[in-house]
Parts: C-alpha cells; structure tokens; sequence
C-alpha cells in the first residue's frame, strides 16, 4: 500500500491491520516516532493524520492510507517549528523519550487554536504522559510557542 | 586554590601510547559514530590529553560521559565542569557516552554506573581535574609557539592569549598531543567560575526536539530481528512445554527459541507471534502470592522484634512516662518504575565479541553478566550507551535482567536481537520498589516535644543478595531500607529511640526506586512529626524548628520553603498547606504544598521548594529536577499502586498503573539556598518531600490523616 508520509510517498507491504507506529518505525525507519504503551495511553506515538493528532499505536495502517501523515521528523525542516523553537527556549525536555508525541500533540492544538488557554491546553495534552514530569514546562512552552507563531516568525 | 593530582593520570599514561605521533583517533571510543546515526567524520587530528574529553583540530570539545544521561541533565553539568577548567567555547562543546571500561569507573563505587544521585558530585574533581589538564597542555604547546613561558600565558573561550599572540585551540591539539600531561594541576578559584553555578540550557534539546535523540529502542542495523519474550504469569514461573506452531504462522516470524522467545523481522510480527505462543507453564513457589496477605504478614511482623537500626537511651521506659503517646501504622505500595521507554536491549554476538546497545545505567554489571553467558571476557563486550528513556533505577540492576535476557536471546537465535519488552511487560515484569510497612509508637513529654520513640519498619530489602551487600548491609540492617528513619535527625534529638527492621523475603523481585528507601521514610516521618504538632497544639513549622535547631541545613531550607511560600498567609477558601523537610543523598530539600479538593479528589495546586545541594553547578537543572521530583512523587503519593493476587500482578499499563498527568501538574517555584558546601545530589531528592507535604496539607484541610499511599480520601 501507499502511504504519504511528510510530503513524499512510500510503498511498503504490510498487513492492513499492522498499527501505523511500526511501519513507520520498523519499515520506514522513521524512529522520533516512540513506542510507549501500545494502547492508546500515552501519547509518545502521536503524529498527525490529516492535521489531526492520532495514536500511531492504535492506528491501523490501513486507515492511513490516502492521508497526508506528518511525523516529528517531517514538523518542520530544520526543526524551527514554533513549538520547537519554544521547547528549546524553556528547556523543556528531559530524558527526551515522550517529546516527540508531547510537541505533535503541541503543533496541533496550536494549528487548531492559536491561542490556547490553560484549559485548552489540559483538554489537549493530558493525553501524553511524561514521568519525567516536564509538565510545567511544557505548559509554558505551549503558550510561549503560541506567542511566537503569533508574531509571524515561524 | 586547589592543587590536585589528576586521577587521570594513569588513563594519560595508557591513552598516551595511542597519541605517540600526535594524532589521535577515536582513542578508546569505538561508540563515537552512534549507532545507526551518520556523524561527521572527524576532520584532522585531535587532542585526547585523557579519558574524559577530546579537542579536535576544528576547535570542538568532545566530552565523554561516564553516567548515563536519563533526563537528569549530566550531558550538560559534566561538560561545564570541564569547560569551566578548560575555558572552554562553550558553543564548541560536543558530549557523548563513554564505553564500559574501567577507566570510567564511578569516583567512589569503583564501577561504571548511575545512580544514587552521585554523579555531579563525583565527577566534579575528576572532570574539573580532566578540563585543568587539557589547558595546561594547550598553554604549553601555545607557550612553545609563541616563544614565552606558560605563566604568560592566558585562556579564554577557547582561545589561549599572550599579550597580542592568539592561538585556537584547533591550531594547537597537534603540538599539544606530544607533550606530557603534568603531574599537578591547579584548579580554579570558585570565584572565578564562570559557568558552574550559571543557569545553563540543556546540550541535548536540538535531538530531542527533533526526533533524533537515538534511545536504545530506535537502534538498527541491516540484519538486526526483533524479539518479544513470553513471560511466566508468575516470578520465578518457568517453560514446561510450548508449541510454537500458530507463532510460526504470523508473517514475519522467523524463529521460536528456547527462552523461549519468538524472534521476528519487527516488533509487531514478533508481539503476535509471543502472542499466539502456546505455553504449558510451571509456576513454581510463588503461585498464590498475594499482596492483601502480605500486608497482613507485615503486619504481624510489625508487633514482634526486629534487628535493631538505631537505639538510644531506654525506650520502653520513657514511654511508659510520658505524657501522652501517639501510635500509628503507615504503608507503601508495591510500585513500577515505568520509564516511558520501554526496556530494550540490542545485542549482536561474534567470534570474540559481544556488542550490546541499550540505555543502561549499569555498564559494569551488565558488561559482566554478558560475559559470563557469552562465555567472553568482560573486555570483549562493547556497550554502547543510548540515551535513556528514563531511568528512575530501572536501568540499574545488578542482576542485568534486561541485559541477560537479551543476550541469552541472540545466543540462542544465532542472529543479532533487538529484545523489546511492551508496557504490559514493564509493569508485570518486578523489580519494584518493595512495599513497606511502618508502625510508630512515640511519647511526648509535658512540652508536647518527643521524649521517647519506638519505630519499625517492615520491607524486604533490595541490598540482599546483591553485590552491594557487603557495603550496605550490616548486623541484618539494609541501610536502604531503613535511611531517613534510623539516620533521622529527629531521632538524634530524642534521648530514648529503637528502630526496629524486618526484611521478609517474598518472591518478589524488588529494585531502587528513584530515591529508594526515602520514598517511603520520608512519607512516614514527616507525616508523624506533623501528627505530633497537632498532638502538641502546635504549628507544624514552629514544631520542626524546635526539633531541628541543632540542624542548620534542615533548618535553612525549612525558613526558605516557609518564607517563599507565604506560610501562615491566608489562602483561597478550601486550600491548605502542609510543609515537609527532607535529607537525602547529601542534599537537603523542603517543600510546602498548597492543596484543594475537588470532587472529593485532591488537587495539587502548588508547591514551593526549596533545596541546599551545596554548590549548585546549574541552578537550571536543579529547578528542572525539583520539578520533576514533585511530578514523579506525586504519582506515588495520588495514584499509582501495584497488586498481586495469586502470584499474578494485576495492573499492566497506564490505565490501570496511573501516573501524573499534566492536567494535575501543581505549579513549583525552586529556591536554592546559595552553599560553598561540597556538592550533594539533585536527581532523587525533591522526591521524598512531596507525599508527606501534601498528606500534612489534607490533613489540615478535611481533618483526615492519610497514612497510606497513594492517599485516598475516605468519602
């Protein structure tokens, strides 16, 4: 099947309920991608399809298929994202594990509404889990990162 | 001014016979091209005046690491110990995981490894000392060039200066490569650091903002399968039969080993063919463990004498007159680690070498074991370190579990292995933080201060039957079971005391636990002592004071946490405070938390912190570990819990194993206490504080004192 993937196209043969997350890490080598719990619990898998974030994890390939799917590697193409940017700016990430899902689930609440609020941001990101407890942080940056977009320098 | 011998030295010495001519490659660090990830390839020669750092002809700075970077933050404390000696560019640094090799074997446990918050304070005379011999080098060989004495001589960003002559380090590593290291170093004044104590931004966001950060779970190379191990439902369970032909079937299986393992081209292929495995199982000794029961046993074990931790005066006496006593029993769940990388570990097997990838924090353990199975010599196994994706002492066991599986698996596959456990596996798969069980029994004389306290504990202990038991277990006492309770400076004050410990084995595997036995002592402690103020008709602050006047570093920031949190300051109706005070692993950390309840949950709103870790390297990233501490202690102290009922572990993932979650991150506020105190350790220790501020808090707010954790207010 085909599969569009950060604007390019890939082929890959895999069975139609085989879960988006180990094509794009096992096949595609696509690996910002992040296995964290397999069930849709975490968010570490996140990525966006059709602009919308989706659990990779719970996602069969197959319903992908069609769709324009963006990974952290395809965010942005030097890693100057908004989000990015203001991740790096508060220093947000830790063991660094869960920061892939954690900016998807940021870059598309963001897309969606620019100017989030606090509860914006919960309703947005409590789905991804962070033991490392950069939460704060991640809090701040989501705001932080919509000013910057907001300023017309992303 | 200090003057040191490098303990380097001798690494000098070895390394040195791979620098005759001047040029230098890669010296003992075959790692450098990470794994699967192309890296520039050094251009030129380079400078390796030791173990620890490497200066390249284009004026990079490569620091290896010797501890494992897991999110606390060392790939940047441990480059700026040594850019600070080495006026280094700071724009120029580069870091990289060390091998496993003994020359990077902990300062003061004498093998590689992480834990144990001991890494910037162990490494900061080693890694200062390293930075101090690579300038002193790189002045004499611009000293030489210019035609003056090194004396004439200064650093700065990279650049060595004397009077209007300038060289790069760069142009200098050649030059510098032939002389000999000297056998004394001088160190810098603390008053003229420049970057030890400055806030300083993390060295590893760019690959972790982007999804290039290489965590072992994204290691690949052409040929590499994957497996997915099937587990006894029960510890210690073991293989009677299997049969293995519906996990044949799933395409994309290439083999079922005795492990027994299924072995696949991809994660999924191998999970359903683990999954469609058929297993007749012995379940061994452990089949009706259950944790209900062992609460119960506990229990029992709690009325009777144990080995005695700590004694003082006469204790039955002094209770027997005192003026009132307070009696409590306290527990402690069962608890996983649950890094949010899953463990993994990739193993290829040669003639004459094993290679391991994985983020460990363990190397010497894990380089052992391997050999052992491989029938190789530890030298002959190479580790790569990856990133970790957390560790919380997880990554660190001596047994190598996560390790020896892996390696068994590629031995019995023939083929390299990338072994991956899923979350279910991580959950169920031991190696917990043991449950503990606490009863008290304190007496109280006419001024409402403790005169007499009786305190056992019951837990099993992680030290036993370890390598570290012959350090940390004496006279039957683990020290790790029994720290923040037998060391406590309360009970120094308290003319009669008995600590009491009992180490019942269970079956279940038990491990460290981000700040190990204080995740529980400091929940019980500090709950009691606030037990005792209310018991004394005090204020919990004013109460700490008087106990820990003899104290002064508890004390200090007990009045900052107070201070900055606006203690005895009104408050938004339905929120209380509660305060906690905490020592561990050579750090002192306070915290008041503000709490609410909302729809009979409690509600974290914010905590204020405050830390005296001695000299603080980066402010920066003690900030960041408090707040991380806060978030993990708080998982602890509001959700998490495991259970066993007939040797099989109940929960298995985050829907029923919960962890913080953003939307109930409070708001923490970090003060430092400014200290020329030797370092102390920053990673574990804004753990403890937290349960028992917040239990203090709702104790305060809905007159409930929870004694258990999590806590669970009664309806």
């Amino acid at each position: 099947m085909k599969l569009t993937i950060n604007g390019a196209d890939h082929q890959v043969d895999a069975p139609p309920d085989m879960p988006l997350l180990w094509v794009l890490r096992d096949m595609l080598r696509l690996t910002g991608t992040k296995f964290g719990c397999g069930v849709a619990q975490c968010g570490a898998c996140t990525v966006h399809i059709d602009g919308a974030p989706r659990r990779s994890c719970v996602t069969p390939v197959s319903a992908a298929v069609g769709k324009a799917i963006t990974t952290i590697e395809g965010l942005s193409p030097d890693g100057r994202h908004a989000v990015q940017r203001a991740w790096a700016e508060l220093d947000v990430v830790q063991c660094g594990y869960c920061q892939s899902g954690q900016i998807m689930s940021a870059a598309a609440l963001l897309a969606a509404k620019p100017e989030p609020t606090d509860a914006d941001i919960d309703a947005a990101m409590t789905g991804n889990i962070c033991r490392c407890g950069t939460y704060q942080r991640i809090r701040a940056a989501v705001h932080r990162a919509a000013a910057l977009a907001k300023g017309g320098v992303s | 001014m200090n003057a040191a011998t490098p303990p380097s030295r001798r690494e000098f010495l070895k390394t040195g016979a791979l620098v005759s001519g001047g040029l230098v490659i890669a010296f003992v660090v075959p790692g450098a091209g990470r794994f699967a990830v192309a890296q520039a390839p050094r251009v030129g020669p380079s400078f390796a005046p030791n173990a620890f750092l490497r200066v390249g002809s284009d004026d990079s700075v490569t620091v290896l690491l010797a501890h494992s970077e897991m999110g606390q933050g060392i790939w940047t404390a441990l480059p700026m110990l040594i850019a600070e000696e080495l006026d280094a560019d700071w724009s120029k640094i580069k870091v990289e995981h060390a091998e496993a090799a003994p020359v990077y074997a902990h300062t003061v446990f004498g093998m590689q490894m992480t834990g144990g918050s001991t890494s910037t304070w162990s490494e900061f005379d080693r890694y200062r000392q390293a930075g101090a011999t690579a300038r002193a080098l790189l002045v004499e060989a611009a000293a030489r060039r210019f035609g003056v004495k090194s004396a004439d001589c200064r650093t700065e960003n990279g650049v060595v200066i004397a009077g209007a002559r300038r060289a790069r380090y760069g142009e200098l590593v050649e030059a510098a490569s032939s002389l000999r290291a000297p056998a004394t170093v001088t160190l810098k004044d603390p008053k003229d650091w420049k970057i030890i104590g400055k806030p300083t931004k993390r060295l590893d966001t760019p690959e972790k903002i982007t999804g290039r950060a290489q965590f072992g779970m994204d290691v690949h190379f052409p040929g590499l399968l994957t497996a997915v191990v099937a587990r006894a439902p029960v510890f210690g369970g073991t293989v009677k039969s299997f049969d293995a032909r519906q996990a044949m079937a799933v395409p994309g299986v290439r083999k079922v080993v005795q492990v027994p393992s299924g072995v696949a081209d991809h994660f999924w292929a191998a999970k359903l063919g683990r999954d469609a495995l058929k297993i007749s199982w012995d379940l061994g000794p452990n089949a009706s463990l259950d944790t209900t029961a062992l609460r119960e046993e506990f229990r029992r074990l709690a009325g009777t004498e144990g080995a005695i931790a700590a004694q003082a005066g006469n204790v039955g006496d002094a209770l027997g007159k005192a003026a009132k006593t307070v009696e409590a029993e306290y527990a402690v769940p069962y608890l996983a680690h649950a890094p949010m990388e899953p463990l993994n570990c990739t193993v290829r097997i040669g003639p004459g070498k094993c290679e391991i990838w994985t983020g460990t924090q363990f190397q010497t353990f894990d380089q052992r074991v391997a050999a052992q199975i491989t029938g190789l010599k530890p030298e002959q196994v190479k580790i790569h370190t990856t990133f970790l994706g957390g560790g919380f002492g997880r990554r660190a066991n001596p047994t190598a579990d996560f390790v020896s599986l892996a390696v068994y698996v590629a031995k019995a596959a023939k083929a390299p292995v990338k072994t991956v456990w899923t979350r279910e596996d991580d959950v169920r798969g031991g190696y917990y933080r043991p449950a503990y069980l606490h009863r008290a029994r304190i007496g109280l004389g006419s001024d409402g201060l403790p005169v007499a306290w009786r305190h056992v504990l019951v837990g099993q202990s992680i030290l036993v039957g370890t390598p570290f038991e012959p350090f940390g277990v004496k006279n039957g006492i683990d020290s790790a079971s029994v720290e923040g309770v037998a060391d406590s400076p309360y009970l120094k004050e308290i003319p009669n005391h008995r600590v009491d410990l009992h180490s019942p084995k269970t079956g279940i595997p038990v491990l460290w636990w981000r700040s190990v036995g204080h995740s529980h002592t400091a929940f019980v402690m500090e709950s009691l002592i606030d037990e005792l103020a209310q018991a004394a008709g005090k204020d919990p602050v004013e109460y700490r004071r008087a106990l820990l006047k003899n104290h002064a570093r508890h004390l200090g920031v007990l009045n900052l946490a107070v201070e900055e949190a606006g203690w005895g300051r009104r408050l938004p109706k339905g929120w209380a405070r509660g305060v906690a005070v905490h020592e561990s692993f050579g750090s002192f950390v306070a915290q008041v938390a503000e709490v609410s309840v909302e729809d009979g949950r409690i509600r974290v709103q914010r905590v204020v912190c405050a830390i005296d870790c001695g000299i603080a390297v980066n402010p920066e990233m003690i900030a960041a570990q408090m707040e991380s501490g806060v978030a993990f202690g708080l998982s602890a102290a509001l959700h998490s819990a495991l259970h066993l009922k007939d040797g099989r572990v109940q929960e298995s993932n985050f829907h029923d194993y919960p962890v913080l979650r953003l939307n109930e991150m409070p708001r923490v506020e970090t003060h430092i206490v400014p200290s020329s105190e030797k370092p102390g350790g920053v990673g574990e220790v804004g753990v403890p504080p937290i349960a028992p501020a917040v239990a203090n808090a709702v104790a305060r707010l809905t007159g409930q004192r929870l004694r258990e954790l999590p806590l669970r207010l009664n309806a």
